[in-house]
């Protein structure tokens, strides 16, 4: 496959909240919870933040340090679970945004946490076959859970865009791979404001089932073993479960090491394999195999074979943001703000 | 009043049965025990079928025909009946099926005990098997099980010194002898220090005192004992089979360290056996709380009111014990699919009297006694079995 990442770009709003303050609120061991969960804070966005401007801000990035003209744009992706609006498209807002309008297609997906690597696979079929010259796939979420549900700890907010091209490839993508069945973990029904989740039921039978056996074919597919590759990243809902999942795989905590970013910034939905892969990609050099094994509940997940070009060595990542700074900086605010700004306060009216 | 013996026996795996049905597990569970009493269904007179709260939990009422009718038994017209008694479900059932083949009416029956509860989120599921207290006495005012067992576990240090570690000591003996048996929901080993470091239910109860929500099924079959060598080599007789019942609600109680009804229905068992708790080398009791085990011990009669803590710490009821309990692994660690449970308890006994208990085998044992509770002790059946030699 010719086809590969030529750029790419991440966000992360600046707010940040931690489980020991969410615990404070509803009498809980938030601590305790954070351990659990491994997650240490959460992003929380702005009251004027939402997917459309997390993916603006995202893809802007990526086309600077890829000096992409936005008109060779073909075809823009962006892939959530927390679209803006139910009917009108994400991906028009977006496209306009950074004057990739009008000659491209432009559709929004959802898958609930892998409407990102599926964008990215509908991207590489197109450049692939010759369609267009650019595309742009995006994972990005805002997602909530209920206050006081488990959900509440670890739900935040973040995006990354992938630009896809044949010309000055950093980072190859040999094979792609999809495991899918229907299986009912975790789901949202239209009008709902929070999702509703399976408890113990989104564990085995579906996040560890779907990323296990996803993993496996993949590397039976590129006929390699966890000790190939130098990176390896998970969708991570929280920070145990792809931690988990890594070792019963056989993989070692260096190469899970960048593309782990939950416990710093919570569980980004849609983005968060993504900006583990966006990490990875900031530190890696030329020639380092990674594994990317997504997951979205309902359930699916995709599994990319990358590895990294020549051209990385002198790929301009100084413009925009390194995912490092968004790991390692952001504001704490209290509950209270966090429920101001989060739309959970009733302002009367309706 | 014929003898009543039990012929076969089966059990599907207990634990979370995402993939199963709550027919599937029924059938697989009564087919087993057909094929281990050597009966084809052409022989049997009826079903007796245990069950909580299966309307509540998988909407679906009628189960005894459900299950009659997807075993392809429909046409047989054979009478089912669903027996409901809080978490005594499906010893109740055993009961009726008793009562049933005593008489003379029925010849062979198959006494089925099965309950799918993680088909459910945990909090309803917690909320739907709490109906089994006083709903409008207790449940109503925030009260549930592990809440209500917590305020008997508090009285009962309070009044005889028990500590918490006599608690924890149940749950680690329950894992101990469920990491022996394959059906079991839970196999793995627990330490004193995990129990009582677990985080809290309703104190002085943590996650580690409380079973687990499980889905699962057994059966059994029954038959007249003056039949039952045609059948097996090592018919299991029914020396006692006896129910008491009991306020609903804790707080109306005499003492509330105290299950009468199991004081009641383990007397008369005893009574009807013409044995003694002295007697019993085998027995599966109700730890769905570690508190509830130590209670029962005490009011089936193996220790004196109060006792049951050190008692146990001594190794009384343990591996080479005088009386072993919950070889299974009990309600802690083998699980608790509500309906199930009674149901499952004889099936270990008929294990253990035939010699067919494998690893967890108590050696020599010939008289078994099973005790199920509903709710925090507004029913209790207990069942004496003995190998017929």
């Amino acid at each position: 496959m010719e086809a590969g990442i030529v750029s790419y770009g991440a966000y992360v709003p600046r707010h940040r909240i931690t489980p020991t303050e969410i615990g404070r609120v509803w009498g809980v061991d938030g601590e305790a919870m954070g351990q659990g969960l491994g997650v240490r804070r959460k992003s929380v966005p702005d009251p004027d933040e939402d997917t459309i401007t997390i993916s603006t801000e995202a893809l802007r990035t990526a086309l600077v340090r890829g000096a992409i003209d936005p008109q060779q744009i073909g075809a823009l992706y962006v892939g959530s679970e927390s679209h803006p609006y139910a009917v009108k498209p994400t991906a028009t807002v977006v496209a306009q945004a950074v004057g990739a309008t009008p000659n491209l297609t432009a559709a929004d997906f959802e898958f609930a946490c892998k409407a990102g690597t599926a964008a990215i696979q509908t991207c590489l079929g197109l450049v692939g076959a010759g369609m267009i010259k650019y595309g742009v796939a995006i994972g990005t979420d805002t997602s909530q859970g209920a206050p006081g549900d488990a959900l509440e700890y670890s739900a935040s907010a973040g995006g990354a865009a992938f630009v896809i091209g044949r010309d000055r490839v950093i980072c190859r993508v040999n094979r792609t791979v999809s495991y899918t069945t229907d299986t009912p973990d975790f789901w949202r029904r239209e009008g709902q404001k929070y999702p509703s989740h399976g408890g113990r039921f989104t564990g085995e039978p579906a996040y560890f089932r779907h990323v296990t056996e996803c993993a496996h074919r993949m590397m039976e597919a590129v006929g390699t073993t966890p000790k190939d590759y130098g990176h390896v990243v998970f969708h991570q809902p929280n920070g145990k479960f792809p931690q988990r999942v890594g070792k019963q795989l056989g993989f070692t905590e260096p190469q899970m090491r960048y593309g782990l970013v939950t416990p710093a910034i919570g569980n980004t939905y849609s983005a968060a394999a993504l900006i583990g892969l966006a990490n990875v990609l900031d530190h890696a050099g030329p020639g380092e195999k990674i594994l990317v094994v997504g997951y979205g509940s309902g359930a699916g997940s995709d599994a990319f074979d990358l590895e990294t070009t020549e051209e990385i060595a002198t790929y301009e990542k100084v413009y925009g943001r390194s995912v490092e700074s968004f790991l390692e900086r952001g504001v704490e605010i209290s509950y209270a703000q966090y429920a101001k700004v989060r739309g959970k306060i009733n302002m009367g009216g309706s | 009043m014929r003898d009543v013996a039990v012929l076969g026996v089966g059990q599907t795996k207990f634990g979370e049965l995402w993939d199963r049905s709550f027919r599937e597990i029924g059938i697989e569970a009564g087919l087993q025990a057909l094929v281990d009493a050597k009966l084809s269904s052409h022989d049997l007179d009826g079903l007796f079928l245990g069950n909580m709260a299966s309307g509540a939990l998988i909407d679906q009422e009628q189960i005894a025909p459900l299950i009659l009718d997807v075993a392809g038994l429909a046409r047989s017209h054979l009478p089912a009946v669903r027996v409901e008694g809080g978490g005594a479900s499906g010893a109740l059932a055993l009961h009726q099926g008793y009562l049933a083949v005593a008489s003379g009416l029925y010849d062979f029956v198959v006494v089925g005990g099965a309950e799918k509860l993680t088909d459910v989120p945990d909090a309803t599921a917690a909320e739907i098997t709490s109906s089994a207290a006083d709903t409008e006495w207790e449940v109503v005012f925030g009260a549930t099980l592990p809440a209500l067992w917590a305020l008997v576990a508090r009285r009962h240090m309070h009044d005889y010194g028990t500590t918490r570690e006599d608690l924890a000591r149940v749950a680690v003996h329950a894992h101990e002898m469920g990491s022996k048996n394959p059906l079991a929901h839970y196999r793995n080993k627990l330490s004193l220090a995990q129990v009582v470091g677990a985080g809290p239910v309703a104190e002085p109860l943590g996650v580690l005192d409380c079973a687990p929500l499980s889905d699962g099924a057994a059966a059994v079959v029954l038959g007249p004992m003056e039949l039952a060598r045609q059948h097996t080599d090592t018919p299991i007789r029914i020396a006692a089979s006896q129910v008491a019942c009991d306020t609903m609600a804790v707080q109306h109680r005499q003492e509330i360290t105290r299950l009468d009804s199991t004081v009641v229905a383990a007397h008369r068992a005893f009574e009807q056996a013409r044995r003694a708790p002295a007697d019993v080398q085998v027995a599966e009791i109700h730890d769905a709380y570690t508190i509830s085990a130590l209670v029962s011990l005490e009011d089936l009669g193996f220790v004196e009111k109060g006792r049951a803590g050190p008692e146990f710490a001594s190794g009384r009821f343990g591996p080479g014990g005088k009386t072993v309990v919950n070889t299974s692994g009990g309600l802690k660690a083998q699980g608790r699919p509500f309906g199930a449970v009674g149901v499952a308890q004889v099936v270990e006994l008929v294990r253990q009297l035939r010699g067919e208990a494998k690893d967890r085998q108590v050696s020599g044992a010939t008289l078994g006694l099973a005790q199920d509770v509903g709710g925090t002790g507004a029913t209790t059946v207990v069942h004496l079995l003995e190998r017929a030699n």
